[in-house]
Protein backbone atom coordinates (compact mmCIF):
# COMPACT_ATOMS: atom_id res chain seq x y z
CA UNK A 1 0.00 0.00 0.00
CA UNK A 2 3.09 2.20 0.22
CA UNK A 3 3.17 2.81 -3.50
CA UNK A 4 -0.40 3.66 -4.34
CA UNK A 5 0.09 4.15 -8.07
CA UNK A 6 1.35 0.69 -8.67
CA UNK A 7 -1.26 -1.98 -8.06
CA UNK A 8 -0.03 -5.46 -7.39
CA UNK A 9 -2.64 -7.75 -8.91
CA UNK A 10 -1.22 -10.70 -7.06
CA UNK A 11 -1.75 -8.91 -3.76
CA UNK A 12 -5.32 -7.91 -4.65
CA UNK A 13 -6.03 -11.51 -5.55
CA UNK A 14 -4.51 -13.20 -2.52
CA UNK A 15 -5.44 -10.77 0.26
CA UNK A 16 -9.07 -11.93 0.24
CA UNK A 17 -8.13 -15.55 0.71
CA UNK A 18 -6.32 -15.34 4.04
CA UNK A 19 -5.34 -11.92 5.30
CA UNK A 20 -8.65 -10.21 4.65
CA UNK A 21 -10.88 -13.26 4.41
CA UNK A 22 -14.36 -11.74 4.19
CA UNK A 23 -16.02 -14.23 6.52
CA UNK A 24 -13.38 -15.11 9.06
CA UNK A 25 -11.45 -11.82 9.24
CA UNK A 26 -13.86 -9.09 8.16
CA UNK A 27 -16.96 -10.87 9.56
CA UNK A 28 -19.14 -10.10 6.55
CA UNK A 29 -21.74 -12.32 4.95
CA UNK A 30 -22.46 -14.29 8.09
CA UNK A 31 -26.07 -15.14 7.14
CA UNK A 32 -25.30 -17.21 4.02
CA UNK A 33 -22.23 -18.69 5.73
CA UNK A 34 -24.27 -20.10 8.58
CA UNK A 35 -27.28 -21.06 6.50
CA UNK A 36 -25.70 -22.79 3.52
CA UNK A 37 -22.78 -24.59 5.16
CA UNK A 38 -24.81 -27.63 6.18
CA UNK A 39 -22.91 -29.58 3.53
CA UNK A 40 -19.77 -28.99 1.50
CA UNK A 41 -21.53 -29.09 -1.85
CA UNK A 42 -24.16 -26.59 -0.71
CA UNK A 43 -21.61 -24.22 0.73
CA UNK A 44 -19.30 -24.32 -2.25
CA UNK A 45 -22.26 -23.88 -4.60
CA UNK A 46 -23.27 -20.76 -2.67
CA UNK A 47 -19.65 -19.56 -2.69
CA UNK A 48 -19.33 -19.93 -6.46
CA UNK A 49 -22.64 -18.20 -7.12
CA UNK A 50 -21.64 -15.27 -4.90
CA UNK A 51 -18.17 -15.14 -6.49
CA UNK A 52 -19.62 -14.79 -9.96
CA UNK A 53 -21.88 -11.95 -8.80
CA UNK A 54 -18.99 -10.35 -6.94
CA UNK A 55 -16.59 -10.36 -9.90
CA UNK A 56 -19.20 -9.09 -12.37
CA UNK A 57 -20.55 -6.37 -10.09
CA UNK A 58 -17.03 -5.26 -9.15
CA UNK A 59 -16.11 -4.94 -12.83
CA UNK A 60 -19.22 -2.96 -13.77
CA UNK A 61 -19.16 -0.72 -10.70
CA UNK A 62 -15.49 -0.02 -11.19
CA UNK A 63 -16.02 0.80 -14.87
CA UNK A 64 -18.84 3.18 -13.96
CA UNK A 65 -17.12 4.71 -10.94
CA UNK A 66 -16.65 8.08 -12.62
CA UNK A 67 -20.22 8.18 -13.94
CA UNK A 68 -22.09 7.31 -10.75
CA UNK A 69 -22.66 10.40 -8.59
CA UNK A 70 -21.43 9.73 -5.10
CA UNK A 71 -24.73 10.66 -3.45
CA UNK A 72 -26.69 8.11 -5.48
CA UNK A 73 -24.05 5.41 -5.39
CA UNK A 74 -25.70 2.94 -2.98
CA UNK A 75 -28.93 2.61 -5.03
CA UNK A 76 -26.84 2.41 -8.20
CA UNK A 77 -24.69 -0.36 -6.72
CA UNK A 78 -27.79 -2.23 -5.60
CA UNK A 79 -29.27 -2.12 -9.11
CA UNK A 80 -26.04 -3.48 -10.63
CA UNK A 81 -25.76 -6.21 -8.01
CA UNK A 82 -29.44 -7.16 -8.25
CA UNK A 83 -29.17 -7.50 -12.04
CA UNK A 84 -26.27 -9.93 -11.78
CA UNK A 85 -28.00 -11.87 -9.01
CA UNK A 86 -31.05 -12.26 -11.26
CA UNK A 87 -28.83 -13.58 -14.06
CA UNK A 88 -27.07 -16.03 -11.76
CA UNK A 89 -30.44 -17.10 -10.36
CA UNK A 90 -31.69 -17.92 -13.87
CA UNK A 91 -28.50 -19.77 -14.79
CA UNK A 92 -28.60 -21.84 -11.60
CA UNK A 93 -32.29 -22.63 -12.11
CA UNK A 94 -31.59 -23.78 -15.65
CA UNK A 95 -28.38 -25.75 -15.20
CA UNK A 96 -28.17 -26.82 -11.53
CA UNK A 97 -31.78 -27.06 -10.31
CA UNK A 98 -30.67 -29.12 -7.29
CA UNK A 99 -28.59 -26.19 -6.05
CA UNK A 100 -31.49 -23.80 -6.58
CA UNK A 101 -33.61 -26.05 -4.40
CA UNK A 102 -31.09 -26.44 -1.60
CA UNK A 103 -30.08 -22.76 -1.43
CA UNK A 104 -33.69 -21.63 -1.64
CA UNK A 105 -34.20 -18.07 -0.51
CA UNK A 106 -30.47 -17.52 -0.06
CA UNK A 107 -29.89 -17.42 -3.80
CA UNK A 108 -31.87 -14.19 -4.36
CA UNK A 109 -30.54 -12.94 -1.03
CA UNK A 110 -27.05 -12.66 -2.55
CA UNK A 111 -28.32 -9.15 -3.38
CA UNK A 112 -28.07 -8.11 0.24
CA UNK A 113 -24.89 -10.06 0.99
CA UNK A 114 -22.72 -7.56 2.87
CA UNK A 115 -19.57 -8.83 1.14
CA UNK A 116 -20.72 -7.71 -2.29
CA UNK A 117 -22.02 -4.26 -1.34
CA UNK A 118 -19.07 -3.92 1.03
CA UNK A 119 -16.51 -4.56 -1.72
CA UNK A 120 -18.33 -2.21 -4.09
CA UNK A 121 -18.22 0.51 -1.47
CA UNK A 122 -14.73 -0.16 -0.13
CA UNK A 123 -12.87 -1.13 -3.29
CA UNK A 124 -14.55 -1.23 -6.69
CA UNK A 125 -15.94 2.30 -6.40
CA UNK A 126 -12.43 3.69 -6.09
CA UNK A 127 -10.14 1.42 -8.10
CA UNK A 128 -9.54 0.48 -11.75
CA UNK A 129 -11.37 -2.35 -13.47
CA UNK A 130 -8.71 -5.07 -13.57
CA UNK A 131 -7.73 -4.57 -9.94
CA UNK A 132 -11.40 -4.67 -8.93
CA UNK A 133 -11.90 -7.90 -10.83
CA UNK A 134 -8.90 -9.42 -9.01
CA UNK A 135 -10.27 -8.14 -5.71
CA UNK A 136 -13.66 -9.69 -6.46
CA UNK A 137 -12.13 -13.02 -7.43
CA UNK A 138 -9.91 -13.11 -4.34
CA UNK A 139 -12.75 -12.21 -1.96
CA UNK A 140 -14.98 -14.75 -3.68
CA UNK A 141 -12.39 -17.48 -3.26
CA UNK A 142 -11.97 -16.48 0.38
CA UNK A 143 -15.74 -16.68 0.92
CA UNK A 144 -15.91 -20.06 -0.82
CA UNK A 145 -12.95 -21.36 1.19
CA UNK A 146 -14.59 -20.34 4.47
CA UNK A 147 -17.81 -22.04 3.40
CA UNK A 148 -15.82 -25.13 2.43
CA UNK A 149 -14.20 -25.31 5.90
CA UNK A 150 -17.50 -24.81 7.70
CA UNK A 151 -19.27 -27.26 5.39
CA UNK A 152 -16.59 -29.92 5.84
CA UNK A 153 -16.76 -29.81 9.63
CA UNK A 154 -20.55 -29.67 9.76
CA UNK A 155 -21.16 -32.34 7.15
CA UNK A 156 -18.67 -34.88 8.52
CA UNK A 157 -19.73 -34.43 12.15
CA UNK A 158 -23.41 -33.81 11.54
CA UNK A 159 -24.33 -36.12 8.69
CA UNK A 160 -21.40 -38.53 8.56
CA UNK A 161 -20.84 -37.85 4.88
CA UNK A 162 -18.41 -35.82 2.78
CA UNK A 163 -19.20 -34.22 -0.59
CA UNK A 164 -22.59 -35.89 -0.59
CA UNK A 165 -24.85 -34.72 -3.37
CA UNK A 166 -21.93 -33.83 -5.63
CA UNK A 167 -23.50 -35.87 -8.43
CA UNK A 168 -26.60 -33.67 -8.44
CA UNK A 169 -24.48 -30.52 -8.70
CA UNK A 170 -21.83 -31.23 -11.30
CA UNK A 171 -22.94 -34.64 -12.50
CA UNK A 172 -24.35 -33.20 -15.72
CA UNK A 173 -21.07 -31.46 -16.63
CA UNK A 174 -18.40 -33.88 -15.45
CA UNK A 175 -18.39 -37.66 -15.65
CA UNK A 176 -18.06 -38.68 -12.00
CA UNK A 177 -18.09 -42.41 -12.79
CA UNK A 178 -20.86 -43.04 -10.28
CA UNK A 179 -19.16 -41.15 -7.43
CA UNK A 180 -21.79 -39.69 -5.11
CA UNK A 181 -19.62 -38.57 -2.21
CA UNK A 182 -18.18 -40.41 0.77
CA UNK A 183 -20.52 -41.95 3.31
CA UNK A 184 -19.16 -42.87 6.73
CA UNK A 185 -22.50 -43.63 8.38
CA UNK A 186 -22.33 -47.38 7.76
CA UNK A 187 -18.79 -47.57 9.18
CA UNK A 188 -19.86 -45.50 12.19
CA UNK A 189 -22.88 -47.61 13.00
CA UNK A 190 -20.66 -50.74 12.85
CA UNK A 191 -18.86 -49.42 15.92
CA UNK A 192 -22.10 -48.26 17.50
CA UNK A 193 -21.82 -44.55 16.65
CA UNK A 194 -24.15 -42.19 14.87
CA UNK A 195 -23.48 -38.75 13.38
CA UNK A 196 -24.19 -35.78 15.67
CA UNK A 197 -27.21 -34.27 13.95
CA UNK A 198 -26.77 -31.16 16.07
CA UNK A 199 -24.01 -29.97 13.77
CA UNK A 200 -26.25 -29.60 10.75
CA UNK A 201 -28.88 -27.86 12.85
CA UNK A 202 -28.73 -24.05 13.26
CA UNK A 203 -27.21 -24.32 16.74
CA UNK A 204 -24.31 -26.32 15.32
CA UNK A 205 -23.78 -23.67 12.66
CA UNK A 206 -23.26 -20.95 15.26
CA UNK A 207 -21.02 -23.25 17.30
CA UNK A 208 -18.76 -24.31 14.42
CA UNK A 209 -18.49 -20.70 13.26
CA UNK A 210 -17.51 -19.59 16.76
CA UNK A 211 -14.86 -22.26 17.14
CA UNK A 212 -13.49 -21.62 13.65
CA UNK A 213 -13.33 -17.92 14.43
CA UNK A 214 -11.42 -18.62 17.66
CA UNK A 215 -8.97 -20.79 15.69
CA UNK A 216 -8.41 -18.16 13.01
CA UNK A 217 -8.00 -15.48 15.70
CA UNK A 218 -5.33 -17.62 17.36
CA UNK A 219 -3.42 -18.07 14.11
CA UNK A 220 -3.75 -14.38 13.28
CA UNK A 221 -2.50 -13.31 16.69
CA UNK A 222 0.46 -15.65 16.43
CA UNK A 223 1.39 -13.97 13.16
CA UNK A 224 1.04 -10.53 14.68
CA UNK A 225 -2.29 -9.60 13.12
CA UNK A 226 -5.31 -8.28 14.95
CA UNK A 227 -8.15 -10.46 16.12
CA UNK A 228 -11.23 -10.57 13.91
CA UNK A 229 -13.89 -8.27 15.27
CA UNK A 230 -17.13 -6.95 13.93
CA UNK A 231 -15.78 -4.03 12.00
CA UNK A 232 -17.80 -1.50 13.89
CA UNK A 233 -18.87 1.32 11.69
CA UNK A 234 -15.82 1.61 9.47
CA UNK A 235 -16.19 -1.79 7.82
CA UNK A 236 -19.95 -1.68 7.49
CA UNK A 237 -21.22 -1.11 3.95
CA UNK A 238 -24.12 0.87 5.39
CA UNK A 239 -21.90 3.29 7.27
CA UNK A 240 -22.70 6.17 4.96
CA UNK A 241 -26.43 5.60 5.47
CA UNK A 242 -26.28 4.82 9.13
CA UNK A 243 -27.26 7.44 11.64
CA UNK A 244 -26.33 5.31 14.64
CA UNK A 245 -22.77 6.28 13.92
CA UNK A 246 -23.39 9.96 14.46
CA UNK A 247 -25.83 9.51 17.33
CA UNK A 248 -23.04 8.03 19.44
CA UNK A 249 -25.33 5.33 20.73
CA UNK A 250 -22.54 2.85 20.42
CA UNK A 251 -24.87 0.39 18.79
CA UNK A 252 -22.32 -1.48 16.77
CA UNK A 253 -19.20 -2.99 18.19
CA UNK A 254 -16.72 -0.25 17.47
CA UNK A 255 -16.34 1.21 20.98
CA UNK A 256 -15.70 -2.23 22.38
CA UNK A 257 -12.88 -2.78 19.91
CA UNK A 258 -11.21 0.41 20.98
CA UNK A 259 -11.49 -0.76 24.55
CA UNK A 260 -10.03 -4.15 23.75
CA UNK A 261 -7.11 -2.83 21.77
CA UNK A 262 -6.47 -0.41 24.59
CA UNK A 263 -6.34 -3.29 27.04
CA UNK A 264 -4.00 -5.24 24.80
CA UNK A 265 -1.72 -2.26 24.44
CA UNK A 266 -1.67 -1.86 28.21
CA UNK A 267 -0.85 -5.54 28.67
CA UNK A 268 2.13 -5.25 26.42
CA UNK B 1 -58.04 -18.69 12.31
CA UNK B 2 -56.04 -21.80 13.21
CA UNK B 3 -53.69 -21.13 10.33
CA UNK B 4 -53.06 -17.57 11.51
CA UNK B 5 -52.09 -18.84 14.97
CA UNK B 6 -49.91 -21.50 13.37
CA UNK B 7 -48.13 -18.81 11.34
CA UNK B 8 -47.53 -16.74 14.47
CA UNK B 9 -46.12 -19.65 16.46
CA UNK B 10 -43.93 -20.74 13.56
CA UNK B 11 -42.55 -17.27 12.95
CA UNK B 12 -41.81 -16.48 16.55
CA UNK B 13 -40.83 -19.82 18.05
CA UNK B 14 -40.37 -22.89 15.87
CA UNK B 15 -38.91 -21.25 12.78
CA UNK B 16 -37.42 -18.17 14.35
CA UNK B 17 -36.00 -15.93 11.65
CA UNK B 18 -32.66 -15.34 13.31
CA UNK B 19 -32.06 -18.53 15.23
CA UNK B 20 -33.27 -21.12 12.78
CA UNK B 21 -33.45 -19.42 9.39
CA UNK B 22 -30.24 -17.39 9.75
CA UNK B 23 -31.74 -14.20 8.40
CA UNK B 24 -30.63 -10.92 9.92
CA UNK B 25 -27.51 -12.24 11.64
CA UNK B 26 -25.59 -8.98 11.10
CA UNK B 27 -27.88 -6.82 13.27
CA UNK B 28 -28.31 -9.77 15.64
CA UNK B 29 -24.58 -9.75 16.34
CA UNK B 30 -23.95 -6.05 15.80
CA UNK B 31 -26.81 -4.22 17.47
CA UNK B 32 -27.70 -6.58 20.30
CA UNK B 33 -25.28 -5.05 22.73
CA UNK B 34 -27.70 -2.73 24.47
CA UNK B 35 -31.31 -3.56 25.21
CA UNK B 36 -32.49 -0.13 24.12
CA UNK B 37 -30.95 -0.29 20.65
CA UNK B 38 -31.97 -3.93 20.29
CA UNK B 39 -35.62 -3.05 20.92
CA UNK B 40 -35.51 0.04 18.69
CA UNK B 41 -33.91 -1.86 15.85
CA UNK B 42 -36.38 -4.74 16.06
CA UNK B 43 -39.37 -2.40 16.21
CA UNK B 44 -38.09 -0.76 13.04
CA UNK B 45 -37.63 -4.19 11.45
CA UNK B 46 -41.23 -5.20 12.26
CA UNK B 47 -42.45 -1.90 10.82
CA UNK B 48 -40.46 -2.23 7.59
CA UNK B 49 -41.34 -5.91 7.19
CA UNK B 50 -45.08 -5.15 7.39
CA UNK B 51 -44.72 -2.20 5.06
CA UNK B 52 -42.60 -4.11 2.54
CA UNK B 53 -45.00 -7.06 2.51
CA UNK B 54 -48.02 -4.81 2.12
CA UNK B 55 -46.49 -3.36 -1.03
CA UNK B 56 -44.62 -6.27 -2.59
CA UNK B 57 -47.24 -8.97 -2.11
CA UNK B 58 -49.80 -7.31 -4.42
CA UNK B 59 -46.95 -6.16 -6.65
CA UNK B 60 -45.91 -9.77 -7.18
CA UNK B 61 -49.25 -10.75 -8.68
CA UNK B 62 -48.92 -7.78 -11.02
CA UNK B 63 -45.47 -9.00 -12.07
CA UNK B 64 -46.83 -12.51 -12.57
CA UNK B 65 -49.67 -11.17 -14.73
CA UNK B 66 -47.19 -9.34 -16.91
CA UNK B 67 -45.00 -12.44 -17.14
CA UNK B 68 -42.16 -10.58 -15.46
CA UNK B 69 -41.76 -12.94 -12.51
CA UNK B 70 -38.03 -13.15 -13.12
CA UNK B 71 -37.66 -9.48 -12.19
CA UNK B 72 -38.83 -10.26 -8.66
CA UNK B 73 -35.50 -9.80 -6.87
CA UNK B 74 -34.50 -6.55 -8.53
CA UNK B 75 -37.99 -5.01 -8.27
CA UNK B 76 -38.41 -5.97 -4.62
CA UNK B 77 -35.10 -4.59 -3.44
CA UNK B 78 -35.66 -1.30 -5.25
CA UNK B 79 -39.23 -0.98 -4.01
CA UNK B 80 -38.14 -1.65 -0.43
CA UNK B 81 -35.27 0.84 -0.68
CA UNK B 82 -37.46 3.58 -2.16
CA UNK B 83 -40.29 2.89 0.27
CA UNK B 84 -38.05 3.11 3.30
CA UNK B 85 -36.63 6.42 2.11
CA UNK B 86 -40.11 7.87 1.56
CA UNK B 87 -41.35 6.65 4.92
CA UNK B 88 -38.32 8.14 6.61
CA UNK B 89 -38.97 11.52 5.03
CA UNK B 90 -42.70 11.42 5.87
CA UNK B 91 -42.08 10.39 9.47
CA UNK B 92 -39.46 13.06 9.90
CA UNK B 93 -41.86 15.75 8.74
CA UNK B 94 -45.16 14.64 10.26
CA UNK B 95 -44.70 12.02 12.99
CA UNK B 96 -41.71 13.32 14.87
CA UNK B 97 -42.07 11.02 17.89
CA UNK B 98 -42.13 7.86 15.79
CA UNK B 99 -39.19 9.15 13.78
CA UNK B 100 -37.19 9.71 16.94
CA UNK B 101 -37.88 6.17 18.06
CA UNK B 102 -37.37 4.30 14.78
CA UNK B 103 -35.99 6.76 12.26
CA UNK B 104 -32.32 6.21 12.80
CA UNK B 105 -32.66 2.51 12.11
CA UNK B 106 -34.67 2.81 8.93
CA UNK B 107 -31.98 3.33 6.25
CA UNK B 108 -29.84 0.69 7.89
CA UNK B 109 -32.38 -2.07 7.39
CA UNK B 110 -33.16 -1.36 3.74
CA UNK B 111 -30.57 -3.84 2.68
CA UNK B 112 -31.09 -6.15 5.63
CA UNK B 113 -31.50 -9.73 4.48
CA UNK B 114 -34.32 -10.35 6.97
CA UNK B 115 -36.57 -7.84 5.20
CA UNK B 116 -35.93 -9.04 1.65
CA UNK B 117 -36.01 -12.58 3.03
CA UNK B 118 -39.50 -12.32 4.52
CA UNK B 119 -40.83 -10.73 1.35
CA UNK B 120 -39.46 -13.50 -0.87
CA UNK B 121 -40.49 -16.24 1.56
CA UNK B 122 -44.05 -14.89 1.52
CA UNK B 123 -44.11 -15.31 -2.25
CA UNK B 124 -42.60 -18.81 -1.98
CA UNK B 125 -45.22 -19.69 0.62
CA UNK B 126 -48.02 -19.21 -1.93
CA UNK B 127 -46.87 -22.23 -3.93
CA UNK B 128 -45.53 -24.02 -0.85
CA UNK B 129 -48.86 -24.03 0.97
CA UNK B 130 -50.89 -24.50 -2.20
CA UNK B 131 -49.34 -27.97 -2.48
CA UNK B 132 -50.76 -28.70 1.00
CA UNK B 133 -54.16 -27.45 -0.09
CA UNK B 134 -53.99 -24.21 1.91
CA UNK B 135 -54.54 -20.91 0.12
CA UNK B 136 -52.10 -18.28 1.26
CA UNK B 137 -53.36 -14.74 0.82
CA UNK B 138 -52.54 -11.18 1.72
CA UNK B 139 -53.72 -11.53 5.33
CA UNK B 140 -51.54 -14.58 5.86
CA UNK B 141 -48.56 -12.80 4.36
CA UNK B 142 -49.03 -9.86 6.74
CA UNK B 143 -49.37 -12.12 9.78
CA UNK B 144 -46.34 -14.08 8.68
CA UNK B 145 -44.32 -10.88 8.32
CA UNK B 146 -45.39 -9.68 11.74
CA UNK B 147 -44.48 -13.05 13.25
CA UNK B 148 -41.08 -12.95 11.55
CA UNK B 149 -40.43 -9.48 12.92
CA UNK B 150 -41.65 -10.40 16.39
CA UNK B 151 -39.39 -13.47 16.30
CA UNK B 152 -36.51 -11.21 15.37
CA UNK B 153 -37.35 -8.96 18.32
CA UNK B 154 -37.58 -11.90 20.73
CA UNK B 155 -34.18 -13.20 19.63
CA UNK B 156 -32.62 -9.74 19.86
CA UNK B 157 -34.00 -9.06 23.35
CA UNK B 158 -32.99 -12.48 24.69
CA UNK B 159 -29.56 -12.14 23.18
CA UNK B 160 -29.06 -8.62 24.56
CA UNK B 161 -29.63 -10.14 28.00
CA UNK B 162 -27.22 -12.99 27.33
CA UNK B 163 -24.55 -10.60 26.15
CA UNK B 164 -24.80 -8.41 29.20
CA UNK B 165 -23.98 -11.54 31.24
CA UNK B 166 -21.02 -12.37 28.99
CA UNK B 167 -19.63 -8.88 29.57
CA UNK B 168 -18.96 -9.68 33.21
CA UNK B 169 -18.08 -13.35 32.74
CA UNK B 170 -14.53 -14.68 32.83
CA UNK B 171 -14.14 -15.86 29.24
CA UNK B 172 -11.08 -17.94 28.21
CA UNK B 173 -8.64 -15.76 26.29
CA UNK B 174 -8.96 -17.59 23.00
CA UNK B 175 -12.73 -17.23 22.96
CA UNK B 176 -12.97 -13.57 23.91
CA UNK B 177 -14.93 -11.33 21.58
CA UNK B 178 -16.79 -12.79 18.65
CA UNK B 179 -16.21 -16.54 19.25
CA UNK B 180 -17.95 -16.54 22.64
CA UNK B 181 -20.75 -14.40 21.21
CA UNK B 182 -21.32 -16.98 18.49
CA UNK B 183 -21.18 -19.88 20.93
CA UNK B 184 -23.70 -18.07 23.14
CA UNK B 185 -25.91 -17.63 20.06
CA UNK B 186 -25.55 -21.37 19.46
CA UNK B 187 -26.86 -22.15 22.94
CA UNK B 188 -29.78 -19.72 22.57
CA UNK B 189 -30.56 -21.35 19.23
CA UNK B 190 -30.35 -24.78 20.86
CA UNK B 191 -32.95 -23.76 23.43
CA UNK B 192 -35.32 -22.78 20.62
CA UNK B 193 -35.06 -26.34 19.29
CA UNK B 194 -37.25 -27.25 22.23
CA UNK B 195 -40.21 -25.70 20.42
CA UNK B 196 -39.90 -28.10 17.48
CA UNK B 197 -43.15 -29.83 16.70
CA UNK B 198 -45.21 -27.34 18.69
CA UNK B 199 -47.44 -26.41 15.76
CA UNK B 200 -48.08 -30.01 14.77
CA UNK B 201 -48.54 -31.01 18.43
CA UNK B 202 -51.25 -28.40 18.94
CA UNK B 203 -52.95 -29.64 15.79
CA UNK B 204 -52.82 -26.23 14.17
CA UNK B 205 -51.54 -27.33 10.78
Amino acid sequence: MADKKKISYGHELTKGILKENPVLRLVLGTCPTLATSTSVVNGVGMGIAATIVLICSNIVISALRKVIPSKARIPAYIVVIASFVTMVQMLVKAFVPALDKSLGVFLPLIVVNCIILGRAEAYAGKNPVLASACDGLGMGIGFTAALFCMGTVREILGAGTFLSGIDTMIGSFVDLKGFTGFDFTAGLSNVGLAPMTLFILPAGGFFVFGVLMALVNRIAEKNGHQKAVLQGCEGCPHASLCKLRTEKEGACEAPDNAENSGKEAAAQ
Amino acid sequence: MKFYIALLIMGILTQNFVLSKFLGICPFLGVSKKLKTAVGMSAAVIFVMLLATAVTFPLNSLLEDLNLGYLQTIVFILVIAALVQIVEIVLKKYVKSLYNALGIYLPLITTNCAVLGVVILNIDNITGYASQGISYGFGHAMVNSFAAGAGFMLAMVIFAGVRSKIETADVPKGLQGLPITLIAASIVSLSFLGFAGLVEGLGLL
